[in-house]
């Protein structure tokens, strides 16, 4: 009966799995830190797979061997208080399991915080993306450029987002090419990535944030570096300047398409870091001006 | 008029309307009904004001059921949005209503009263008590969760539902991006509620540490009483952060501080870290009982004693001390840096290994047994997979980088729904279907109970594992809908075909219970099970008094032991017995918590002011109340036991 069960699951499982006809999204990474997420998650599948099949089939056995309808009827089973060894193993394993699955996690978390292995030489193009209700706007302070609702990569360059929220917490994610990270509208989070395929990657905010969350949604697109800067040149000939009473506008709640302008708003509102922060933490200037403080509160309290 | 354009909704749509005159027609068909059979007077004396915990349990039984109801046509009206592209069926903030209100009915109003009605039935039987330590104190918890399950429920049809997830993360849920009342219903009803959970906690612990049987030392109590007393001191340890938390959420929208604003020294992402080091163990105080439950059944119906007794005690320590320890895993992606997110991806992982040995336990015990599939039986046999699936799952989360691609997709939904369902409801109804005959003094048919559980289960793994798969394709949660060019159309429509199955099984266990009502045998006698724990030595359905003579226990399958091995569990003579008084003064007082709470909610000061006399007033009412309780002579005992042994 449970066989059937088990059977039922893993038949639909294949079934699903190999009637779509493309990969799914988390599994085709197209940059290294999505790779380093689809290999921890193959991984892991295959880890569970064996905890699971080897429940499962003691399971059947056990409910197949011992089961009533087989067993006389003055059967009496016996009793058992437990045993130190068979505990030991169904505590060792586990915790062998549970260490090796451990090291793996702290490992890959490390690798996707970080700059790429074979990116640390150069310097990551830094892009602020910042979300208002339901549209993502990207800053290129480097390149004097804001978008609106799409964001354009030069593939093989690390990629610094940096991002923050007007309102709502929302999570910035692009499945092909990292995994998500939140923006806030109190802080500064950054996530690193590189795009290493030319191509377009659905991007969204993943965090529900009220009515329009569901097309709170964007398109990563990776050119190769002399597309890019193309791109940059095109854009800054054809496109107008962003003048802080339009940026204003667009922050009104709605949806908007993709829009294009020279300059960004970081020039006149800023993202919330360093002393524009809501809390000032990570400064270290400030860090040191706050125990100055403290230390002389101390005093005061001490006399 | 103006005074009444507050109640009006702020999204209404036809749907609504009709839920309206469905609840308006509902309350008039139930009031004429009471009155023509004339059972108000009944209903008053033997439950409204009931401090029995049995009766007391079973109102808890049967409110979650009808917020397990009122919760499923919410999930069946989303998976039926989700199931084929851009559906129109409902428009975005209903949809974001409508899986708020989900969200929340089932775990507070469902999940938790289901797991507190269960306790509150088997514990004193289990640990051979007359009632809970503090009776009316129980029946005010009661009223309390009522009140503020009714105040949750009110919220669609007057002033609109809350709209910003079960989590309700601020600054989402604060007055600049949710402006209706909806946010204030779910921090009012939740907090009624919470009190009243707060206090059960308490009662539970006393009950269980100080009305044990003689002999029943700590080491000899059932697995189910284990399972409750660690809930219960997890409840007691938890419960205070979520209401500090409603507090400060409360004043945030209400008295316009700045406790979970993104300025002026305020900081939204406090109310994540609070609600989850409430909301991380709250998952073990679903989760312990249902450990609890199946353990006493795969034992009964194995026909062996529970395998690793001490070992499974310990890990249910283990896990109550972890619990508080991974409330991060909940939001990985905040950007806390790999260092943190590495140390709570350890702890997060560490909750398998307890939780394994529990499952290898539970196999353990059912080798070299005698196993028979009832109801009860198929459910635990069913947990088993689904819940390693849900596990397995879980550790996989618990990878930080990992959970960076699983975070807010449907792999998460699918992985919660996998371990609550299988985890939770499988126990809750294979609970319910075990003790019914303790309960009523019949049993459930055990025919259309199986079809109940294959339908569930197979409506279970359709309606849910496709949601792993779209997950990892990048479906979010929380969508009201998405395009064609995505892909997920299939999947989604498998899982609204799943839950249909779900549905449908729900649909028969309730013919179930009307059916056996109809057709089921009286009078079981004591032991339909061939069980062994102490509840089944005192009749079906349990005397008022529960045991006629207080029990003396020497093991944790006392009744097992006195049917085998000849251990005489009765040594004293019937005398009379010392039983509370049934009283008004929780009903009442829960009554003004509900107009405290509604009032508040709108904020109506005239309101707020009144019923918080009422409430003071009913309290100091008790202070000075002389109520000593009364006696059921011994003679009356006598013929009750007669009555029911009689008629085996």
């Amino acid at each position: 009966m449970k066989l059937k069960l088990a059977f039922i699951s893993f038949a639909i499982l294949i079934t699903t799995i190999l009637a779509g006809c493309e990969p799914l999204l988390v599994l085709d990474p197209k940059g290294p830190q999505a790779e380093t997420t689809a290999n921890v998650i193959w991984l892991s599948i295959f880890t569970m797979a064996v905890i699971v099949i080897v429940v499962i089939s003691m399971l059947v056995f056990i409910v197949y061997k011992y089961r009533a309808s087989k067993q006389k009827e003055d059967y009496e089973p016996p009793h058992i208080e437990g045993n130190p060894i068979v505990e030991s193993i169904i505590i060792g394993i586990p915790v062998l399991i549970v260490i090796f699955l451990s090291i793996v996690s702290v490992k890959s978390t490390y690798e996707v915080e970080n700059i790429p292995e074979g990116y640390e030489n150069q310097e990551p193009m830094v892009i602020y993306a910042a979300s208002s209700n339901w549209k993502w706007h990207f800053s290129y302070p480097e390149q004097d450029i804001e978008t609106l609702n799409y964001v354009i990569l030069p593939t093989n360059r690390p990629i610094e987002f940096r991002l923050y929220s007007y309102g709502p917490i929302t999570s910035f994610w692009i499945p092909q090419l990292a995994g998500q990270k939140y923006a806030m509208a109190d802080m500064v989070t950054k996530i690193n990535m590189v795009a290493e395929v030319p191509g377009d990657y659905a991007g969204r905010n993943a965090n529900f944030s009220g009515k329009g969350f569901a097309e709170n949604t964007f398109t990563a697109t990776a050119l190769s570096p002399d597309e890019f800067d193309k791109w940059v040149e095109e854009i800054q000939s054809t496109a107008k300047p962003l003048t802080e009473e339009k940026y204003e506008e667009l922050l009104e709640p709605g949806h908007l398409g993709q829009m294009t302008f020279t300059g960004t708003h970081l020039e006149f509102k800023p993202a919330p870091e360093g002393e524009n922060a809501g809390h000032h933490h990570g400064d270290a200037d400030e860090e040191i001006e706050r125990n100055d403080q403290e230390e002389g509160l101390e005093d005061h309290s001490n006399h | 008029m103006e005074f009444f354009e507050r109640f009006a909704i702020p999204h209404p749509s036809p749907l609504i309307y009709a839920s309206m005159v469905a609840i308006g027609l509902t309350l008039i068909a139930i009031v004429i009904g009471i009155t023509y059979f004339n059972k108000w007077g009944y209903l008053w004396r033997e439950w409204l004001t009931t401090v029995d915990h049995k009766r007391i349990g079973i109102m808890y039984m049967i409110s979650a059921l009808l917020m397990l109801f009122r919760g499923g046509a919410d999930a069946v009206m989303m998976r039926l949005q989700t199931a084929v592209p851009d559906n129109a069926f409902l428009d975005a903030q209903h949809y974001n209503e409508v899986f708020t209100t989900h969200g929340v009915v089932m775990i507070f109003f469902m999940a938790m009263a289901f797991v507190i009605g269960l306790m509150n039935f088997v514990v004193p039987l289990q640990i051979g008590a007359r009632d809970v330590a503090f009776p009316r104190l129980n029946a005010i918890s009661f009223w309390l969760y009522f009140a503020g399950a009714m105040l949750f429920n009110i919220s669609f049809v007057i002033g609109g539902s809350p709209d910003a997830g079960w989590t309700n993360y601020f600054p989402l849920a604060g007055t600049d991006f949710s402006e209706s009342v909806g946010v204030n219903y779910y921090m009012w009803s939740l907090q009624i509620s919470g009190i009243g959970t707060l206090m059960t906690g308490i009662n539970f612990i006393v009950t269980i540490l100080k009305m044990r049987a003689p002999g029943m030392k700590l080491m000899k109590m059932p697995m189910f009483t284990w399972s409750a007393l660690i809930t219960n001191v997890i409840i007691v340890f938890a419960f205070p952060v979520l209401t500090i938390a409603l507090l400060m959420g409360t004043f945030d929208r209400q008295f316009g501080t700045h406790f979970f604003a993104s300025t002026n020294g305020g900081m939204d992402m406090l109310w994540a870290n609070l609600f989850w080091v409430w909301g991380h163990p709250e998952v073990y105080i679903l989760i312990l009982p249902a450990f609890g439950i199946y353990s006493e059944i795969i034992a009964t119906f194995s026909q062996r004693n529970l395998y690793g007794y001490k070992s499974m005690v310990g890990s249910m320590v283990i896990i109550s001390f972890l619990s508080f320890l991974v409330w991060v895993h909940h939001f990985f992606t905040m950007g806390h840096g790999a260092l943190v997110n590495g140390i709570f991806s350890i702890t997060t992982m560490a909750i398998a290994v307890p939780t394994g040995i529990k499952i290898f336990n539970w196999l353990l015990t059912m080798w070299k047994g005698k196993i028979r599939f009832t109801v009860p039986m198929l459910y635990s046999l069913g947990f088993i997979p689904l819940f390693t699936i849900g596990g397995v799952t879980g550790v996989m989360l618990a990878i930080a980088s990992a959970d960076y691609q699983y975070h807010n997709t449907m792999f998460l939904v699918a992985h919660f729904h996998n371990v609550i369902i299988p985890g939770v409801v499988f126990a809750m109804l294979a609970g319910l279907t075990y003790w019914w005959p303790k309960m009523f003094g019949f049993m459930l048919n055990e025919r259309i109970g199986k079809w109940g559980f294959w339908f569930l289960s197979i409506g279970f793994v359709f309606a849910f594992f496709p949601m792993y798969i779209t997950g990892l394709d990048g479906q979010a949660r929380r969508m009201y809908t998405y395009s064609e060019a995505t892909g997920f159309g299939p999947l989604n429509m498998l899982s609204f075909f799943g839950a249909g199955l779900m549905a449908i099984a729900f649909a028969l266990i309730v013919y179930n219970v009307y059916y056996s009502f109809r057709h089921s045998p009286r009078n079981v006698g004591m032991d339909p099970w061939n069980a062994r724990s102490l509840e089944w030595a005192t009749q079906n359905p349990v005397p008022e008094y529960n045991f006629a003579v207080t029990p003396v226990v020497n093991s944790s399958e006392a009744f097992w032991d006195s049917k085998k091995n000849g251990h005489q569990l009765f040594k004293d003579k019937i005398t009379k017995i010392h039983m509370p008084n049934n009283s008004g003064m929780p009903i009442i007082l829960a009554g003004f918590f509900f107009i405290f709470g509604f009032s508040f909610v709108f904020s109506i000061w005239i309101g707020v002011i009144v019923s918080a006399l009422g409430i003071l007033g009913t309290m100091a009412y008790r202070s000075f109340e002389n109520d000593h309780g009364r006696y059921i002579s011994e003679e009356e005992i006598k013929e009750t036991e007669k009555e029911y042994g009689g008629a085996k």
